[in-house]
């Protein structure tokens, strides 16, 4: 120790607070690789248990080393590069999306002092990545230079940005709930049992939050970014090895991203439901891993969604439910029953 | 009027999506019906038309007389036959090989069979691992036979009352 602060003098100090920060952003990014991975196990297995299947049972007990070997033969694959592709883009395009789906972490707080970057702008700051990641897709489709991945692109690039509206509009009234746009604040202010939580006065928000967010994420039911039947698998057609599974580990660090902020902002975080119970890092796995099994749900249950009744939905049916509830939430808040929102 | 009322009131309380999320949230508990090959199979038929054999008399004689009507009666023409007579002036198969990568499992040739020699057995677990691993020959047949004569009479004694 003494050595190492010879050696850096006076910037001894900066230097532990970047190895410091380091340490904590693979405390991160390490556990959310590993809950993807076992994300995709979890995924086979429950709908594979809703068509009255077992799901992948051979590798390890009840099937458990299966992402583990997975991993371990997209990563022994070979990564084939297109010849009409665009070299340079093709590769950047699977690091723009999961930088992105990675990097919205650094605001996430885990519990009550628990959060790598603690500021003020957090939820301007997740939105703000988010819409980054569809770049990635968007440059990945076109790089490939092939029909399905472009076609692909552009049908998850609408998608995305429509319902990025809906999803944003939603936020709005968490905001004017809150009064705050630090995430921590938000989660504080929901305190108090989970009577107080912000999903019973933004029911419809709450509602419209989550669909959108599958949609977002790309997952079925609005899948056509990727509908198998129709284009292959859209605008990773191209993508083999592991930059195949980059795109993949980016589709389900999003899908438990958007879980997450939907647990931090209308579930109450890491609050316990009701007083008597200690608040606990554990609370907001819980309340993460229910909403995950909702997208799993969802994909077990609904066919595609056409692709004109996606915008349609995203359109003519979210967006003026969102407005509408958030002049509803806006006009109550000047009567008397003000306090039902804060 | 009423009537879209409800439907709009319907589809904005999400009544179909959670109705369908019902239905497959019963099936996630229901009692999963996956058969877990190869520790657990399914049940068999005694007329499974699996891998072929060619079958014996009890006293070791090779009951195929080479009359080649499986041959002719082949819809994907897998077998092919050739015969000579042997010192005891009956006709025997010098050559009787199944191409099992064209054969169908059709069993036409178990059926025009008048001795009961070209059978079908109940087994489908077999594999090749190289070319020409699929070409099987009079010795191989016979092999297959000798070892599962037991099951393959066992089956056409069950099913003699409708032959």
């Amino acid at each position: 120790m003494q050595f190492l602060s010879d050696v850096f003098g006076s910037h001894w100090q900066d230097v532990q607070l970047v190895a410091w920060t380091l340490i904590k952003i693979i405390a991160i990014v390490l556990p959310l690789m590993i809950s993807v991975a076992y994300l995709t196990y979890a995924e086979r297995k429950v709908i594979g248990y809703m068509q009255v299947r077992i799901g992948p049972n051979r590798v390890g007990p009840f099937g458990l080393l299966q992402p583990l070997a997975d991993g371990l033969k997209l990563l022994f694959k070979e990564i084939i590069l297109p010849t009409a592709s665009n070299k340079a883009l093709f590769f950047i395009g699977p690091v723009l999306a999961i930088a992105p789906a990675f990097a919205a972490w650094a605001v996430v707080p885990f519990d009550a002092d628990m959060v790598l970057a603690d500021i003020d702008a957090g939820l301007l700051y997740i939105l703000a990545m988010t819409s980054v990641a569809v770049y990635g897709v968007i440059i990945a489709g076109w790089a490939s230079n092939s029909k399905y991945a472009f076609l692909g692109a552009l049908r998850s690039a609408a998608q995305i940005v429509s319902y990025e509206i809906a999803m944003g509009f939603t936020l709005v009234g968490v905001l004017m709930c809150a009064n705050s746009l630090n995430l921590g604040k938000i989660v504080l202010g929901q305190e108090g049992g989970f009577w107080h939580w912000y999903f019973i006065p933004l029911f419809p928000l709450f509602i419209v939050y989550f669909i959108s967010a599958v949609a977002e994420t790309n997952r079925a039911p609005f899948d056509v970014a990727e509908g198998e039947s129709e284009i292959v698998a859209g605008f990773h057609v191209e993508y083999s090895g592991m930059a195949f599974a980059v795109f993949f580990l980016a589709e389900y660090a999003n899908m438990m991203l958007v879980s997450m902020l939907a647990a931090l902002m209308f579930l109450g975080g890491w609050l316990s439901p009701v007083p008597f119970l200690p608040d606990s890092f554990l609370w907001l796995l819980a309340k993460v891993g229910f909403l995950l099994f909702l997208f799993l749900w969802f994909r077990a249950t609904f066919p595609r969604y056409r692709y004109d009744q996606i915008m349609r939905l995203g359109w003519k049916v979210f967006i003026p439910i969102t407005l509408v509830w958030i002049i509803v939430v806006g006009g109550m808040m000047q009567t008397q029953w003000a306090y039902l929102f804060h | 009027m009423l009537n879209t009322i409800k439907n709009t009131l319907g589809s904005l309380m999400l009544v179909e999506m959670l109705k369908g999320m019902a239905l497959t949230g019963r099936y996630f508990f229901a009692k999963k019906i996956t058969i877990q090959y190869p520790e657990e199979r399914t049940p068999q038929s005694n007329r499974f038309r699996g891998l072929h054999a060619l079958r014996r008399y009890p006293n070791g004689e090779e009951r195929c007389i080479a009359c080649k009507l499986c041959e002719a009666v082949c819809p994907a023409m897998a077998i092919t036959i050739e015969s000579e007579q042997r010192e005891d002036n009956t006709r025997r198969t010098t050559r009787y090989d199944i191409d099992l990568t064209k054969c169908i499992f059709c069993g036409f040739c178990e059926e025009s069979c008048p001795v009961d020699s070209i059978v079908e057995t109940r087994i489908f677990d077999y594999h090749g691992e190289q070319r020409g691993d699929l070409m099987y020959t009079k010795d191989m047949l016979l092999a297959v036979g000798d070892q599962y004569e037991l099951q393959i009479a066992a089956d056409r004694q069950q099913d003699k009352s409708y032959r």
